[in-house]
């Protein structure tokens, strides 16, 4: 965590520190160490890890937990002094974040009827676009910012927050994953004049 | 004096209500002690172990209300175990034979039992306020009690309980005859409530004045109740979200805009950002702003939020407000009083967090600042320093650097200078958190200019015993002390013994106090407890003196060492 990475801009006394262990064992001790039982600190002999000038004088004893912190994220019993109640109320709210997909209706021109994806299972524009091949049946062209999707009579589009069609492709797909509300496969003439209006 | 009758004296003393003067008054005389004694109707009891129920009752037989603390403050940061102590029952249970006027009770990290809330409901006929804060060990059983039995209650409020929801509908056992609500806040509630009951609920009650409700009640629900209550002066919504553009966000719309006497806004446990705007029009009244609880809204949609705040006295956020997004608040809310900033991401390493900008821009701002809780990713001394010549009034200053031992990033030296320019300009600070790189010269400032400190917080400080004792020497008015990761020990525990009868409680953690020196501490002074917390298997062999103890929890108490403590407490 914090306490390791200021360390380690210091003063690079790592190379010359006297620890109990193997050379080049390191994250793994703590991390085991750590594990043990979570409530515990680690014990004082992790603790002489840590060497920075202002902290020599300080107590051992409360260096524990931070140390290892990159690699097992290990919190600190008691730190930072945030209510249960509202840590608690992050956490679920994180899980919902996690948890919840982003389910968008898809509709394709001609076809009967709607279908809903969760977006957020793709990586990117490519896994998505195959995903709505795949669904739906078709093929689409190759995607230039230029000219749209050349080379298939249809065009992926979608409606955003602010209720304009837009076509899939052309913003970073963390913004088109928080900005798209449904999308729709255009077909035909229409699709042609919603690429070349650039 | 003594020609006066008591009848006389009494109705005069009814004028007292703080307990200070009371206190006074009881001393003058015998006759003045009685009298003062029957008539003294409010008691608060910081640390519910410092007296028995039955001594409370002998002292102050007609008492009406009555306010318990249960658990040490370190309990909210989960360093107390779960069944520690801080039991309600026992007293409940006293006052139910001597209290029957008992009207109000107010109880801070206490177990309360659903029994001890139905036998609460059941032996208090004129029961009229129930506020609990912090409290375990309930579910919406108790409550339903509550509601049922009461059958004058004004107040119910709940604030950041751990409740468990048991199926069944508290809210629908408020009886029909129930219509003297003026305070209900169950914000913290996880669960569903009959919607339907709740308008009846708050149609039927004319005086309600703050209403504070759960996640679970959406907008259009919000919208009825605010048509019905138009006298709220205090509102927390729940869920704030809505379709866009749809009919019933109209006219939401519409209701809100009206809606004039509200001064207290809180909740939004859910929120569309783009709802937010709906609030803009009561937004000059507002005096208490607290959107803590309320994710996702953006730095810019908070900005444009504030800047219509004008009239703010509090301000309760999240970090994400951002350095930038505090330059506003400063600029636009010059009354402000109370400011508390929560981390978003308490454990990531944060973008969106606040620095020392956020908190020097709100100091030059903000002259009426006086109670502060701000969550950072840093501080400077500078920026301390700036800050104490700015607002000389604090009160209250806790700061939280959330990385522990983190120095001045500017000069990387400790924070000893601006937490001690802090201590020299505010004269009147009654309470201080500290936090970041800091070595003994920081508790030399505060043990000789914190004169008025009553309550002081430290993690991760100091270098050693002289530490702790410059503050156990200087600072008169301690009342509570607490400690958790320090290097102090036995040296500075048993120095002045004495001082732990003056104050209320002492909390020391993970420092490096031993068995031996607790032992001599409680043999020394029979009016303190010495509770060691251990969580170990070793307390069943036999200890060493030697050995240092984990949690440490002293308080003065006159009724000796409790009975309910669990195993891993062992009194000395």
């Amino acid at each position: 965590m914090e306490g390791a990475v200021a360390y380690e801009s210091d003063l690079n006394l790592k190379a010359t520190e006297l620890r109990l262990g193997l050379p080049g064992s390191n994250e793994s001790e703590k991390q085991t160490l750590l594990s043990v039982k979570s409530n515990k600190r680690a014990s004082p002999e992790m603790a002489e890890e840590c060497r920075s000038k202002s902290n020599s004088s300080i107590s051992d004893a409360g260096n524990d937990g931070r140390e290892a912190a990159p690699a097992a994220k290990a919190q600190v019993v008691g730190w930072p002094p945030i209510r249960s109640y509202r840590k608690n109320s992050f956490q679920t709210r994180k899980k919902d974040e996690e948890t919840t997909g982003i389910y968008v209706k898809v509709s394709m021109d001609g076809a009967p009827y709607l279908r809903k994806i969760d977006i957020k299972v793709y990586k990117g524009y490519p896994e998505l676009l195959k995903a709505l091949e795949e669904m739906f049946k078709f093929t689409i062209g190759k995607y230039s910012e230029r000219e749209g999707y050349n080379g298939s009579e249809y065009e992926p589009t979608y409606e955003d927050k602010d209720g304009d069609w837009m076509l899939v492709g052309d913003v970073p797909w963390d913004m088109f994953m928080s900005s798209c509300k449904r999308m729709r496969i255009m077909k035909g003439s229409e699709a042609r004049g919603l690429g070349c209006t650039v | 004096m003594t020609y006066f009758p008591e009848e006389v004296l009494e109705h005069i003393f009814d004028f007292l209500s703080s307990h200070l003067d009371r206190n006074a008054v009881s001393l003058v005389c015998k006759s003045w002690f009685r009298v003062e004694r029957w008539s003294r109707r409010r008691v608060f009891i910081g640390n519910c172990y410092a007296v028995s129920p039955e001594r409370l009752i002998a002292r102050f037989p007609r008492v009406r209300a009555l306010t318990l603390k249960g658990k040490p403050h370190f309990a909210d940061f989960n360093l107390v175990p779960h069944d520690w102590g801080g039991f309600v029952s026992p007293w409940i249970e006293a006052m139910t034979k001597s209290y029957p006027g008992l009207e109000e009770l107010r109880l801070k990290r206490m177990v309360v039992s659903d029994d001890s809330l139905e036998l609460l409901s059941r032996s208090f006929p004129n029961f009229k306020s129930l506020v609990l804060v912090s409290c375990e060990g309930f579910t919406t059983d108790g409550l339903a009690a509550i509601a049922a039995n009461c059958k004058h209650l004004l107040e119910l409020d709940l604030q950041e309980n751990e409740v468990d929801d048991s199926r069944g509908q508290w809210l629908s056992c408020f009886p029909d005859s129930c219509t003297s609500l003026v305070s209900l806040n169950f914000a913290c509630l996880k669960g569903e409530v009959n919607l339907v009951a709740l308008e009846r609920l708050v149609a039927r009650c004319p005086n309600l004045r703050s209403l504070r409700l759960n996640r679970s009640v959406n907008l259009d629900t919000l919208r009825k109740i605010l048509m019905q209550a138009p006298q709220l002066v205090d509102l927390g919504t729940g869920s704030y979200v809505h379709h866009p553009n749809s009919e019933a966000y109209v006219k939401l719309i519409n209701v809100v805009k009206s809606y004039k006497s509200v001064r207290s806004l809180s909740g939004f446990l859910e929120v569309a950002p783009r709802c937010l705007p709906s609030i803009y029009p009561i937004c000059l009244n507002l005096t208490s702003l607290n959107l803590s609880y309320a994710p996702g809204i953006q730095s810019t949609q908070l900005i444009k939020l504030i800047h219509h705040c004008r009239n703010l006295q509090r301000l309760w956020i999240l970090d994400c407000i951002g350095d930038k997004g505090l330059g506003v608040v400063a600029s636009s809310c010059k009354e402000l009083q109370e400011l508390r900033v929560f981390p978003s991401d308490p454990h990531g390493v944060g973008n969106a967090a606040v620095t020392e900008e956020g908190l020097v821009a709100i100091s030059m701002g903000c002259p009426k600042l006086h109670s502060l809780l701000y969550f950072c990713q840093q501080m400077t001394n500078a920026a301390l320093i700036t800050v104490a010549k700015n607002c000389p009034n604090f009160t209250r200053f806790r700061l939280c650097i959330l990385d522990p031992k983190k120095p001045d990033p500017v000069t990387l030296q400790p924070l000893d200078e601006g937490f001690g320019a802090i201590v020299q300009s505010c004269k009147g600070l009654r309470r201080l958190s500290l936090s970041g790189l800091l070595t003994d010269r920081v508790f030399l400032y505060i043990g000789v200019y914190a004169e008025q400190l009553e309550m002081l917080s430290v993690a991760f400080a100091g270098e050693g015993d002289k530490g702790m004792l410059y503050v156990l020497n200087g600072c008169k008015n301690l009342r509570k002390l607490e400690i958790m990761d320090g290097p102090f020990g036995d040296v500075a525990l048993l120095m002045d013994v004495g001082k732990y009868e003056t104050m209320r409680s002492l909390w020391m953690s993970s420092c490096e106090v031993t068995l031996g020196g607790c032992k001599a501490l409680a043999s020394k002074m029979p009016m303190i407890n010495v509770e060691i917390i251990n969580e170990n298997d070793q307390m069943e062999e036999n200890p060493d003196d030697g050995m240092k103890v984990e949690k440490l929890y002293l308080y003065r108490t006159l009724d000796g060492s409790r009975r309910d403590a669990p195993d891993f407490v062992w009194t000395l």
